[in-house]
């Protein structure tokens, strides 16, 4: 399902879909991290990369120029050419996959102690705490300067 | 995607990059069983891909702004 919704995310033509294509695979991608155990993790996708990511899409296409039905007749040609050949490709590889036996037998680590996240985010990994607040301030002085208006 | 012209695309083919990137450190916390620094190290991902694709989308309307295009290869052709 996660494949198919980035493959139409990928093809579709128009900016709208493919942004709101990137919310599906958000969505998918985080009930996925729900069934590996991994709630705040999925919770953080859910909110962020289905919520405000998307919107931040939206507003800088909304910003842009709008296409036109040539262009977007155009754009579905190219697709098509370059795309084409892609459900072939995923189909032989998919047969590959089922008709080949594993070499090598994967043998998975038992499961340590579970740990809380918090104590691993705040005790463990607090040094990428500081980095995501630089980088946050990095990033809000970033658009201040894209956006500064110059004096003439 | 993120070898479109359209800088949007670019930027949502880049986007998809970092989902693949996020699901592949989940599944090996699942699989190692160390599901909480593999969720502290998403959790970082995820506020580095929002403040990236902040400064991106700033980006592109500047460019925008001054061009009139968001068409790669239309930019590459411009003098200065």
């Amino acid at each position: 399902m996660l494949l198919m919704a980035i493959v139409w995310t990928v093809m579709t033509p128009r900016l709208l879909r493919s942004v709101v294509g990137l919310a599906a695979v958000s969505v998918i991608l985080s009930m996925i991290m729900f069934y590996m155990d991994s709630p705040l993790a999925a919770v953080f996708e859910l909110s962020v990369c289905a919520g405000l990511i998307p919107v931040i899409f939206f507003t800088t296409i909304s910003f842009t120029q709008r296409v036109g039905q040539e262009e977007l007749i155009e754009r579905k040609k190219i697709i098509f050419r370059q795309y084409v050949y892609l459900p072939i490709i995923l189909a032989v590889v998919a047969v590959v996959m089922l008709l080949s036996k594993p070499v090598v037998d994967f043998v998975f680590p038992t499961a340590p102690v579970v740990q809380d996240v918090r104590k691993v985010l705040w005790d463990d990994r607090h040094l990428d705490l500081l980095g995501q607040i630089i980088i946050i301030l990095a990033g809000a002085l970033g658009i201040v300067a894209l956006f500064k208006e110059t004096k003439k | 995607m993120v070898m479109s012209f359209n800088l949007i695309r670019t930027l949502i083919g880049l986007e998809i990059l970092i989902k693949v990137a996020t699901l592949f450190i989940v599944l090996a916390g699942h699989v190692t069983g160390n599901t909480a620094l593999a969720q502290a190290l998403v959790v970082t991902l995820i506020v580095i891909e929002v403040v990236v694709m902040v400064v991106a989308g700033g980006l592109v309307l500047c460019i925008y702004r001054s061009n009139r295009t968001i068409n790669a290869n239309e930019l590459v052709n411009r003098k200065g």
